[in-house]
């Protein structure tokens, strides 16, 4: 965002054409997360108090760190971020996000993803905010509802 | 109704607009902290909210008593992507080829 201070709680929801088994995969398996997730490859065992690792595709560099906080398996995720790509970013102290994944009636599921505790994290906030996450949830989407990511990369 | 219908249908509104652009000054508010400035009453502006919130626009959060109000991109940026990116793609790709052709002739 260029024309305001970027939020410390930021909430990104939609709904996903997809079992939550499905996008517990997406979010988790770094065969998905390469296609959708700008580019990272998600390193953890999901289990409460393991690392939260984010790497480029190749893994030659250590994009993001981080402790997976909660993990509920497939309606609950929630981990630590800190941003590792930006060296002002890196400085800053973790913040957190939570992955919510909720079935509807209708057979699609709503998820939610909130990144919070940005407060004294302003860099940060500023570089996931806007095109962001946008682009990561909507990326999950296009992939699981048609197979293919939205960015050939 | 289709999710864009319910998305257009939101932001046809003016006071709605306001709305989400008040909350992308600052995100989280409650109610009470965005009724000053609009010339309507609390179940006025209650009501816009249901629709940004059935749009998707909207997303609330509760924390103890007070329900917050976050502005979700989401749904303007899927927009973005199957209708504004089409159409501009194709102006700009016509404009690129005029440029070839006049460059090829000229």
């Amino acid at each position: 965002m260029t024309t305001t201070t970027a939020q410390a709680t930021q909430v990104y929801q939609l709904l996903i054409k997809a079992a939550p088994e499905r996008i517990w995969e997406a979010i988790t398996n770094p065969e998905f997360t390469t296609k959708y997730f700008h580019g990272s490859y998600v390193d953890s065992s999901f289990e409460p108090g393991a690392p939260y690792n984010g790497y480029s595709t190749d893994r030659s560099q250590h994009w993001v760190d981080g402790e997976v906080l909660e993990a509920d398996p497939p309606r609950r995720l929630q981990h630590t971020w800190r941003s590792l790509y930006d060296p002002q970013a890196a400085a800053e102290p973790h913040s957190r996000v939570t992955w919510k994944i909720e079935p509807q009636q209708d057979g699609t599921c709503l998820l939610t993803v909130v990144h919070d505790q940005l407060e004294d994290s302003p860099k940060t906030a500023d570089s996931v905010s806007g095109r962001g996450w946008t682009t990561v949830i909507s990326g999950l989407k296009t992939l699981l509802e048609t197979g293919r990511p939205l960015v050939e990369s | 109704m289709d999710d864009d219908d319910a998305v257009f249908k939101a932001l046809a509104d003016s006071t709605r607009r306001h709305l989400l652009d008040r909350l992308f000054e600052r995100d989280g508010r409650t109610l009470t902290e965005l009724e000053p400035g609009l010339q309507m009453t609390r179940f006025g502006v209650m009501k816009h909210l249901r629709v940004l919130e059935q749009a998707g626009l909207v997303v609330t959060q509760r924390s103890g008593r007070e329900k917050h109000h976050y502005l979700n991109p989401v749904p303007i940026r899927l927009i973005h992507d199957r209708w504004i990116d089409k159409y501009t793609e194709l102006r700009v790709s016509a404009l690129a080829e005029l440029k070839s052709r006049l460059e090829a002739t000229g």
